[in-house]
């Protein structure tokens, strides 16, 4: 029994202790912030959308050493809790990853009026809320091009995830990328799902990829979250090229990843932290594509080898003529068809 | 021309598919031919995926993954022994919360171990089951008709998918042709005939449960060593349910089992395809009805077309000794 005073002072000592360690580090903050991030199903570990919003909001952590909270989704119809925990927590501002939250942060925002919140991928409208999106289709024509440009079969593929009309939009671009240097290439398009566990079932993923290589697409890009390391390793165990999206995941099979359509979640994430603790966030629509950087397709030293000089300046011209406007990409989610 | 090869790659996408619900049907037909309903085949399969992959990750092997798998998931056959064998608990209950821990306890074990959210680390190929080419294929391979169904369809497949096609004449042979395949089907149709002959009812259903242990274990490992690349969670994705569906389909008995396998493998292989396809008069064929194909199915079939399957007697019902 002689032992319990000791006890009972360490429990209380240990539950201080994180209090005036927190109370201590706000003290060097310009102004106090509490994020939270709420990701979407796949988890932060899938290796593209969801880690690079992880990236971005890891990054903001040891730049400022402000902590946040997060919360990964195992199914859709938890979403709205997370976000109204968060806010009734007092996080601010509460950064929502993935159109399948939309609904519920439009339900949950006007509750919190004082609380910040930000959407990646989907636009809600409300006087609290910054909805940042992607212009996928600039990205998804210049790797579609690339992708047309490294077939030797004339037949490109890409498996998407969820069948949404955002996924819609990047295989559109990559279609009409790939027509417009060989217009006579055939693209294969499949989708894993109508729920939200598409976005992370790779044994399907792999299924659908042999499917399309099995039609002859020797080039297939994943447009599937978690889904996609399927895809990815089934291109690589039948030697020919993927394509990564929404992180650089050109290191996953170096040398089988032709590029990666680069969608910086993680800029989003990090610049919406950053804009709320120097308190100059705006709500409202952030529109990103190539000329804002959020969008870009990468080169590094995994896939330097297989790019030619032909296929770089070609990127590198489109890049510039969609910049600049010369190059206008149909966006599928104006009219929900898409040229061909 | 074309279409023959777009066939023979159908088939083949089916025999790839069907590989792990013929396992696990095999293993809850084991179970169930017992008297032990076999709900767990989920979670167990679960643990069998996630346990090879993170032992052949560290071991460097295959096949010690597969061992990895198959003594997980005897493990787990051994617990919901214990609680509905012996304890003569609910066997429905017990497979449940078998199917709801390991769903869990996987993507707990995960991310204490290798911090990836629940992921086990993508296998380099030692580390996974490769592709096998059967002895001639090369040969034969621009011989027409024969070459492309020799070399695209037969050969070419990792060695479980072979285990499991080599699985079921061997489960159909133990089951009907050997003394403990005769005494496990007494004891799932009159146990009390079994015991009044002498033989243990409790021991035989224990044995019956680590068969179906072993064969599931194969199906686990499969998936995410042969099939996949690494272990995520969930990754079963219902195909344990799918395979307690293919043996009621089957009956209890191992070779219509295995067509009910084919046919849910086929189906699958099928609604990947279909997708995207225009069909005459209909147009092009939308992602949501291709995918709820091989469940319309499944109920117009149970709804009289396979036939009255008749389960086990003692099927569900622990065995309690008059005294």
């Amino acid at each position: 029994m002689q032992r319990k005073p000791l006890l009972g002072t360490i429990a209380v000592l240990s539950a201080f202790l994180p209090g005036i360690i927190a109370t201590s580090s706000s003290l060097f903050a310009d102004e106090t912030i509490k994020p939270a991030v709420v990701y979407s199903t796949g988890g932060k570990f899938d290796g593209a959308f969801n880690q690079s919003a992880f990236t971005g909001a890891e990054k903001f952590k040891t730049d400022t050493g402000i902590d946040y909270r997060e919360f990964e989704l195992r199914n859709d119809t938890q979403s709205q809790q997370a976000i109204r925990t968060f806010a009734r927590d007092g996080h601010d501002p509460v950064v929502v990853i993935g159109f399948q939250q939309a609904s519920a942060l439009a339900e949950v925002a006007p509750e919190f009026p004082e609380t910040r919140f930000v959407i990646v991928d989907m636009v809600v409208d409300q006087p609290n809320v910054q909805s940042v999106v992607f212009r996928e289709h600039e990205g998804s024509f210049i790797v579609g091009m690339l992708a047309a440009m490294a077939s030797n079969s004339k037949t490109i593929g890409a498996v998407g995830g969820m069948d949404i009309p955002l996924i819609r939009r990047m295989t559109c671009g990559y279609q009409l990328g790939a027509h417009y240097v060989k217009p006579d290439a055939n693209v294969l398009v499949n989708f894993v799902g109508t729920t939200g566990a598409a976005w992370n079932d790779p044994i399907r993923g792999g299924e659908l990829t042999k499917t399309q290589i099995g039609k002859g697409a020797d080039v297939v890009l994943q447009l599937a979250g978690g889904t996609g390391i399927g895809v990815l390793q089934a291109a690589s165990d039948a030697k020919i090229l993927g394509i990564g999206s929404d992180a650089n995941q050109n290191g996953l099979h170096p040398g089988q990843v032709l590029t990666s359509m680069v969608k910086h979640v993680d800029v989003a994430v990090y610049e919406a932290f950053k804009a709320a603790r120097e308190g100059n966030w705006q709500p409202g629509i952030k529109s990103l594509g190539l000329a804002e950087g959020g969008i870009d397709w990468a080169l590094d030293k995994n896939n330097r080898d297989l790019m030619t000089d032909d296929m770089k300046l070609a990127a590198k011209q489109a890049k510039a003529d969609i910049i600049s406007g010369k190059i206008t990409i149909h966006d599928y989610m104006t009219d929900n068809t898409c040229p061909n | 021309m074309e279409n023959f090869e777009l066939v023979i790659l159908l088939l083949d996408a089916t025999l790839r598919t069907s590989t792990p619900l013929i396992l696990a049907a095999l293993a809850g037909m084991f179970s169930e031919r017992s008297g032990t309903i076999n709900l767990a085949l989920e979670g167990m399969m679960l643990g069998g995926a996630f346990a090879a992959a993170a032992v052949a990750y560290y071991a460097g092997s295959p096949w010690v993954g597969l061992l990895a798998a198959i003594v997980a998931t005897i493990g787990l056959s051994l617990l919901h022994g214990f609680a509905c064998i012996t304890h003569k608990g609910n066997q429905v209950v017990s497979g449940m919360a078998i199917n709801i821990l390991m769903s869990g306890f996987t993507a707990l074990v995960g991310i204490a171990l290798f911090a990836q959210g629940g992921k086990t680390p993508a296998l380099d190929k030692a580390s996974r089951f490769q592709p096998i080419t059967l002895p001639g294929a090369e040969a034969v391979r621009d011989v027409p008709i024969l070459g492309p169904v020799y070399f695209e369809l037969l050969s070419g497949h990792n060695i479980l998918v072979y285990i499991a096609f080599f699985a079921v004449p061997a489960a159909w042979w133990v089951m009907y042709r050997t003394r403990f395949g005769l005494r496990l089907r007494a004891v799932g149709e009159n146990p009390g005939a079994v015991d009044t002959a002498g033989i243990s009812v409790v021991l035989m259903r224990y044995r019956a449960v680590v068969c179906s242990g072993v064969l599931v274990g194969m199906s686990g490992a499969y998936l995410s060593t042969a099939q996949g690349a690494s272990f995520l969670q969930d990754m079963t994705a219902g195909k344990g349910y799918i395979a307690l569906a293919a043996m009621v389909f089957g009956k209890w008995r191992p070779f219509p089992a295995l067509f009910a396998c084919l046919l849910f493998g086929f189906l699958d292989a099928a609604a990947t395809r279909l997708q995207g396809v225009i069909l005459p008069g209909i147009g092009e064929v939308p992602v949501q009805l291709v995918q709820a194909l091989p469940y319309v199915l499944t109920v117009i079939l149970l709804a009289g077309f396979i036939g009255r399957a008749t389960p086990p007697k003692a099927l569900g019902r622990a065995y309690v000794k008059e005294r």
